[in-house]
């Protein structure tokens, strides 16, 4: 849709046009299970030699599992058709996914975690020494990079290290005499995951609003902390990118009425070297390794988390620990159970393989490689906003300095169109990019949150900039055109609304084939 | 010289205290005074008049005779045509004047830079009409909230801020929104409000009150969380005071009470029966006297909503609760409980809840911060402050 008329003629390999022609495949692809043929199969296992074993009737099932059946050129061919269906970080310029830290994965990594797999979780620490020693190395580091006294590797990340975090303090107020402790103090601007997980563990949640600056308003603070306060669960920068330097003052607020402060930093990449949360006072935090520490996101998949605690709060971590004695002038590697252990968040030691990348992410950086990495990616986000406010019709609200993303509006583009942010993204991209909006609610009107991490060259922001400053301008020239993208992506619009209705919701195969396709015909 | 003309709808916000639900036709207006309601509007109107002669000494303020007109004016316009052969005086001193009154004073005023009118939505309705009928000659008008209630969009959000903005006037307008309701429809429940058209006001975003945003159709669930929310922690003996809305309204369905949606309903929980949910309506869709006499020396607290958009939690579609029912609510050592869905304080963008009951002193005993429940076991803590407090630049 771009570059029309623009002449090529003069080299015999024309160049290419300021934006790309863009077209994402379109297969057509079936879900797997429809693929599915009754005795196709991708490996002809032999008959084993020797005599066979019967399996006791108790741990033999009574059906075989539904497995699509499939020979291997089907499954290679089926997933390779998904994944060029796909605007994967590997391909696109991701810094539209805003809050999510999209950064390169070095494929390295992968090699290194691959020498994970032979291992078994159920094997002795003994044989295990080396992936233990990561694990102590890992946490060792994580303890400098926050300041935290220890710091857990054992929960998942995002809402399983939340959930970890407020089931610590929990533990740690009932062990203080404060079981009266029912309210959880968060922000608007914070991950909604922590008000999700206060919630889901029992208490109130009292959520502060944004002032007229855009930072959640201390003085609602003052007004909401006292004896049944037991915690502050907060984002800092928040989702605006816009870091609260008043954060201490929070932290002093939440403890003088003997409440616990804990810092969500899923997302450290503007700060890490800069500042750390234990130097604020604050007694818990947790990262997101797949998000500063580059492990790869895997669509919400295996994820790892670490939860980093004050010395008050070590009794209640998460088991086990990995922990080194020394023996017989050794060193060793040992797993250790915290006595008020809130227990285990996930099966086992955690997510190994992610450790080990991660691991080895912060090896080959070094600690002035991290700072570098927090520098590097607030200078790309405040390159882009500076290119983004450029275009017409575009601003970001709250006129403060911001960190490593913005939360955007076009609220002035779309009151002169009509056309909505949701609609200005999908017809990004037809370009091969996108972004996100918001949380809801909306409290940005007409909102897209942009976050260049350090993995962009400038180069490429310019190309982002370019994409979103070309849409904005056919919103005004023939704003019907942009409310009917896409026109190159793999499918049309999306209808949300069966988000909204449990009835049509369908996690699983079989929940579709019970709820949608049974009883017809 | 820069001259403001004003214009009062003496009958507007009549029937608010009343309980009646607005002001519209001289039957409801005859039967506001007999309920004891005071008008008002003469007196916001003032209020505004003395913030804009403060901000701007020496502008000239132009009005008409009679009880359309301001005390403090500089000049006298000619009167209006009178509607009325008598202009039906009775007691409370209050002229009875019609939709046609305030179009013949408007136009008696179509020379001023600025013209300011003290009303609600109905009176909004006939300025818009006497405008359509001035077309290139109307001057810009500016509302000052005294109605019942005050939806439209063309309305500043107090009456001292209607004097901010007219002090401040340079030429420079903007569209903002008129909308009325069926006052017959809305006092049987039904909220169907109609867009009549746009007036040109000063552009002064932030002074304006906004068009209200009703409790959208998905925020469903949690308005049924707020309501649980509030019945969880109602405690019996306690007369709780819910003010009008889809969200109050819910409070009564969750306790089993067919409250109504526009009124104010005075109710108190079940003892421990029925697992300790139900309960009665002490009194249902009063008026302020009766209200008054309900929470006086009684234990209770109030239960409002929020008008998405505006903030405003006292002073609009809720007059029953005045400066006095407040002090005995305070007395009696209630609380004043807020529901609003985080949707719904998101379309403040970040301005405060307001107070305006008429009395300075009230509303500015309220500034602070209130608990505003938002969801089953979810709350914040955001600001309110009078009205006549908000936007002083």
């Amino acid at each position: 849709m771009s570059g029309h008329g623009e002449s090529f003629a003069e080299l015999p390999v024309a160049p290419k046009p300021p934006l790309r022609r863009f077209h994402q495949a379109r297969w057509d692809e079936p879900i797997i299970f429809e693929l599915s043929r009754p005795g196709r199969r991708g490996i002809a296992v032999p008959q084993a030699e020797g005599p066979g074993v019967e399996l006791p009737a108790s741990v033999r099932r009574e059906h075989a599992p539904k497995l699509p059946e499939m020979s291997q050129l089907h499954v290679l061919r089926h997933y390779l058709r998904l994944s060029q269906e796909n605007l994967g970080f590997d391909l696109n310029i991701d810094v539209g996914q805003g809050t999510c830290t999209m950064k390169y994965s070095p494929k390295v990594n992968d090699l290194f975690a691959k020498a994970t797999n032979p291992l078994h979780p159920h094997q002795h620490e003994d044989t295990v020494q080396g992936v233990l020693e990561i694990y102590w190395r890992m946490e060792r580091m994580l303890a400098e990079i926050s300041g935290m006294s220890r710091v857990s590797l054992q929960p998942g990340s995002g809402s399983a290290a939340i959930y970890a975090n407020i089931a610590m303090i929990r533990a740690y107020h009932n062990a203080n005499g404060g079981e009266h402790r029912d309210q959880v103090i968060t922000t608007m601007f914070s991950h909604p995951s922590n008000a999700a997980c206060a919630k889901t563990a029992g208490y109130e949640v009292i959520t502060l609003m944004p002032d007229a600056e855009g930072l959640p308003d201390i003085e609602a603070l003052k007004a909401a902390i006292g004896p049944r306060t037991a915690a502050l669960m907060i984002t800092n920068p928040e989702d605006t990118g816009v870091f609260n330097s008043r954060i201490k003052e929070f932290v002093d607020l939440v403890h003088s009425v003997g409440g616990l402060a804990c810092y969500d930093q899923a997302n450290a990449n503007g700060i890490l070297g800069i500042t750390r949360a234990r130097d604020v006072g604050f007694d818990l935090c947790h990262f997101n390794l797949h998000k500063t520490f580059s492990t790869p996101h895997s669509c919400g998949g295996p994820a790892a988390g670490a939860c980093g605690v004050a010395p008050a709060l070590e009794p209640f971590l998460p088991e086990p620990t990995v922990d080194r004695v020394e023996f017989d002038g050794n060193e060793r590697f040992v797993l250790k159970y915290p006595e008020k252990s809130v227990g285990k968040i996930r099966p086992f030691l955690g997510v190994t393989p992610n450790v080990v990348r991660a691991y080895a992410w912060i090896m080959s950086l070094g600690a002035e490689g991290l700072r570098q990495v927090a520098e590097t990616a607030v200078l790309n986000n405040n390159y882009l906003m500076h290119k983004i406010l450029q275009i017409p019709g575009a601003s970001v609200p709250w006129n403060s300095r911001h960190v490593e993303q913005a939360r955007y509006s076009w609220q002035q583009l779309s009151e002169e169109t009509g056309v909505h942010s949701e609609e200005i993204g999908t017809r990004a991209a037809d370009f091969g990019v996108h972004y996100w909006t918001s949380h809801h609610p909306y409290l940005v009107p007409e909102p897209f949150t942009l976050e260049p991490t350090e993995s962009y060259a400038k180069e490429d922001l310019d190309e982002y900039a370019a994409i979103l400053a070309h849409v904005a301008d056919e919103a005004r020239r023939d704003p019907e055109f942009v409310k009917g993208a896409p026109y190159n992506q793999t499918i049309h619009k999306i209808d949300m609304t069966s988000l909204d209705d449990p009835k049509q919701w369908a996690p699983t195969w079989r929940a579709y084939v019970r709820k949608h396709l049974s009883g017809q015909g | 010289m820069f001259t403001v003309g004003f214009v009062v709808n003496p009958v507007a916000g009549l029937g608010g205290s009343a309980g009646l639900k607005g002001s519209d036709g001289t039957d409801v207006q005859r039967e506001a005074l007999a309920r004891g309601a005071r008008p008002r509007a003469g007196e916001r109107a003032a209020q505004a008049v003395r913030t804009l002669l403060a901000r701007r000494p020496g502008v000239r303020i132009a009005t008409v005779p009679g009880p359309m007109g301001v005390e403090g004016a500089h000049e006298l316009v000619r009167p209006p045509a009178p509607h009325h052969p008598e202009p039906g005086r009775i007691a409370g001193g209050v002229g009875l004047t019609t939709a046609e009154d305030t179009r013949a004073a408007v136009a008696a005023l179509a020379d001023v830079d600025l013209l300011l009118f003290a009303g609600g939505d109905g009176t909004a309705r006939d300025v818009l009409d006497a405008v359509q009928e001035l077309g290139e000659a109307a001057p810009p008008v500016l509302g000052i909230p005294a109605g019942v209630k005050v939806y439209s969009g063309c309305f500043a959000i107090s009456p001292a801020t209607a004097g901010f903005v007219a002090a401040d006037f340079d030429g420079t307008t903007a569209e903002a929104e008129v909308v009325d309701l069926d006052e017959e429809l809305y006092r049987r429940g039904e909220v169907s409000p109609r867009l009549y058209g746009s007036l040109r006001v000063p552009a002064a975003r932030a002074a304006l009150s906004g068009r209200k945003a009703g409790s959208s159709a998905t925020a469903e669930g949690t308005v049924e969380g707020i309501a649980r929310e509030v019945v969880a922690t109602m405690r019996p003996g306690i007369r709780y005071v819910l003010g009008p809305g889809a969200t109050t309204l819910a409070v009564g369905r969750e306790l089993g009470l067919a409250t109504t949606l526009l009124g104010v309903d005075v109710v108190e929980r079940g003892g421990s029966g029925f697992g300790g949910v139900g309960g009665v309506v002490v009194g249902a869709d009063v008026s302020e006297p009766e209200l008054f006499e309900l929470v006086r020396g009684e234990r209770s607290a109030l239960v409002l909503s929020v008008i998405g958009g505006q903030g405003f939690v006292l002073g609009r579609g809720n007059q029953q609760v005045s400066p006095r029912v407040l002090d005995a609510v305070r007395a009696g050592g209630g609380e004043l409980i807020v529901l609003a869905t985080q949707q719904k304080l998101a379309t403040l963008n970040g301005r405060p809840l307001l107070a305006d009951t008429g009395d300075e002193e009230t509303d500015s005993k309220l500034s602070g911060h209130a608990r505003v429940i938002t969801g089953y076991r979810e709350s914040t803590i955001y600001r309110i402050c009078p009205a006549s407090e908000e936007f002083q630049i």
